[in-house]
């Protein structure tokens, strides 16, 4: 596969706004002149119930059009997961996950069945809590994601974020400053190797 | 434009000549279809008993009564299936059914 | 000038819609489809069209709703899925039969049952025979592309049929890609408004549309509706012709994907065909002959062309998502089959029937498909012609 493209997985459950933040990722993307693809997979739409959703983001036009196997990074937005789902099946040893949690991401290390790559954390639910008033963990995930995985240029990412939620908060500015809080928050934050 | 006329769609018509979707660009075509050569029984209208009251005209299923300036005549046989309602309906016993002897 | 954007593959339909501003929309939702009466919904609320928008109870009331509309002389869109579709049956053999242009953007969904709601073909390949022109998209771009086209192809007084505008179901209709987008006036200039010959509102002369045809005259509006079908073809690649001259992406029946010297080579439909093109790069870079036929256009079925661009090849492999319960191979395969019946030295031939109720497919399987095809050139021996691929099997499977 060429390193032209970069391919994550989001590990999520229903409700939690894992689908949101593929697609807000795969916005900032192509506001920055990548081919970008986002799409989830659909099983039960219930609240609660796992979900994966994937992200392609390229230099070049992709056209594959299939689930994402052997993903470069994994973010969890919901830590219970773990538990449950393999979420670092077929992932690269070269690239890393990022885990929604409070702890020390050597503590959740045993959790990821032999995983070599690198393991991230970052407190989602305590960020979005203090700048958004209730549990939002998509927003400080994408903003993590970016910070590790570089995808894309951290300053770059954040003017785009700006444009974006302007335009989509348009009716509701005073939910923006507390989102872009979020991003800037998380990108601090975000610990691991 | 395609205005093809009812009456020039003939069971020897060839696919060509025909409309799409059997469309039919004009009103009242079924008068083209004869179908009082279905009928097995023939209504005979009596004029004498007739007092013009007109509730059989109404009743016609085929619209086979003819009605001119508030008057009834005999009626349409191109058309009328000899369905015997105007017989039911008539209140003076001025129409009676007879079976019907094509020629 | 293009517009650089990233949509769904829904969104991208409902956006076209928008630019055409139909004159109605018969509305019911059903997954994966529902986002596109959503979206235009939405765009009736801001008032940004015109349209008549019709919220009814049913497929089978959407599609009459259609009839009617398209009836009176109006430019009259739905979209379904799945068993929407179905529940559409009987009447969409009636839009065609009353040789209606109808477009119905159908984001394709396996038929239940069992009660799925993923992606595969089955539902709009259930309505193959009922007369409706079917263009497929492999991607976001293409799904809003022939929409564009579609009015003018169905509209055309040579055609005078309705069309589907298929896309895979979730695969493309809850994807984001880019896409490039074409201006309003553009567009609007482009598809052109709707003038019918006939029409039950708004004429001089009166109409009747769908009377009862007797026995002496339901053949001959059967073979009006075969033939116009068959001038499809020609208004198709007019229309593509003057979309590429005017937006500048080309489309065909078919679109071949190294095909020029290819010795082995897939016909699918939809989605799967970028992945196939991947697949194939990779193949290429390790000197394999490997080709693509990706169809666009079913109905009609550009079957001289098809066997043309296979009769150089040595073998092919068809690939249904849809299963057609004939025991003996899917629909593609028996269309593309019977194609190549009359070239003097026809490629061997398989079905693999793959990609059914959201099984997904990746580059690695297509390319154990193309691995096969290599095998069946090497050995001469064609071996089993109707393969299910992607199953799990407590035998060894041919794929």
């Amino acid at each position: 596969m060429s390193k032209t493209m970069t391919e994550i997985r989001w590990h999520g459950r229903g409700g939690q706004g894992a689908k949101t933040a593929c697609l807000l990722l795969a916005d900032a993307a192509f506001a920055s002149g990548k081919y970008v693809q986002g799409f989830p997979e659909y099983g039960p739409e219930r609240m609660g119930a796992p979900i994966t959703a994937y992200n392609r983001i390229s230099d070049v036009p992709c056209t594959i059009h299939s689930n994402i196997y052997d993903p470069d990074y994994v973010v969890v937005v919901d830590e219970s997961l773990l538990h449950t789902v393999d979420v670092t099946a077929g992932l690269n040893p070269e690239g890393a996950i990022v885990i929604n949690s409070a702890r020390d991401p050597e503590e959740l290390r045993p959790l990821l069945r032999g995983y070599a790559g690198g393991v991230y954390t970052i407190d989602a639910r305590r960020i979005s809590e203090e700048h958004l008033g209730r549990y939002f963990p998509n927003t400080p995930m994408l903003s993590a994601i970016v910070q590790v995985s570089r995808v894309l240029e951290p300053g770059r990412f954040i003017a785009d974020m700006e444009a974006s939620f302007r335009h989509k908060f348009a009716t509701k500015p005073q939910v923006i400053q507390g989102n872009m809080n979020c991003l800037i928050q998380s990108m601090k934050e975000v610990r691991g190797a | 434009m395609s205005f093809i006329k009812a009456e020039s769609i003939t069971e020897q018509s060839p696919w060509q000549e025909m409309t799409p979707g059997g469309e039919i660009y004009e009103g009242g075509t079924s008068r083209l279809t004869k179908t009082g050569e279905w009928r097995s029984n023939r209504p005979v209208w009596d004029p004498v008993k007739c007092r013009q009251c007109l509730l059989c005209a109404p009743f016609c299923p085929d619209s086979s009564i003819p009605v001119k300036d508030g008057k009834r005549a005999d009626f349409d046989f191109d058309h009328c299936k000899g369905c015997g309602i105007c017989w039911k309906v008539c209140p003076f016993q001025a129409i009676r059914m007879e079976q019907e002897v094509h020629q | 000038m293009s517009i650089r954007e990233r949509l769904s593959g829904n969104e991208a339909i409902a956006y076209a819609m928008r630019q055409i501003d139909p004159d109605v929309f018969a509305a019911f939702p059903i997954t994966p489809s529902t986002e596109i009466p959503q979206y235009f919904a939405q765009y009736v609320a801001d008032g940004k069209v015109s349209t008549e928008y019709v919220t009814v109870e049913s497929e089978h009331s959407s599609m009459s709703t259609c009839i009617g509309a398209a009836a009176a002389g109006a430019r009259a869109v739905t979209a379904t899925s799945s068993a929407g579709l179905a529940f559409m049956y009987e009447v969409l053999y009636v839009a065609a039969s009353s040789r209606l242009p109808i477009t119905l953007a159908c984001v394709n969904r396996t038929l239940t049952g069992p009660i799925n709601i993923n992606n595969d073909h089955s539902d709009s390949m259930g309505a193959r025979d009922a007369g409706w022109l079917q263009i497929y998209a492999e991607n976001n771009q293409e799904a809003y592309d022939n929409y564009l086209q579609a009015m003018r192809i169905s509209e055309h007084p040579s055609v005078r049929l309705p069309i589907m505008i298929c896309q895979d179901g979730f695969i493309t209709s809850h994807a984001v890609e880019n896409i490039l987008l074409e201006e309003d006036a553009a567009v609007k200039k482009f598809v052109g408004e709707y003038h019918p010959e006939h029409a039950l509102v708004g004429r001089d002369h009166p109409l009747a549309v769908g009377p009862y045809d007797s026995c002496p005259y339901c053949m001959e509006h059967k073979v009006m509706q075969a033939e116009a079908m068959k001038n499809a073809k020609k208004v198709i690649l007019d229309v593509a012709a003057d979309f590429e001259r005017t937006f500048g992406r080309k489309y065909g029946f078919f679109e071949e994907y190294r095909m020029e010297d290819a010795e082995v080579a897939l016909v699918l439909i939809g989605s799967t065909a970028g992945t196939a093109k991947a697949c194939i790069e990779k193949l290429r870079a390790q000197g394999v002959k490997a080709g693509l036929v990706k169809v666009r256009v079913f109905r009609p079925f550009p079957m001289d062309e098809i066997a043309q661009a296979l009769k150089n090849v040595k073998a092919v492999a068809v690939m249904d998502k849809s299963e057609g319960y004939s025991g003996c191979g899917g629909p593609l395969f028996a269309e593309t089959r019977s194609a190549c019946y009359d070239l003097p030295d026809p490629p061997k031939m398989i079905d693999v029937v793959y990609g059914l109720a959201g099984r997904d497919c990746a580059v690695e399987d297509i390319e154990k498909v193309y691995r096969h095809l290599l095998k069946i050139v090497e050995t001469g021996e064609t071996g089993p012609r109707y393969i299910h691929f992607g199953q799990r099997s407590n035998q060894e499977e041919v794929l």
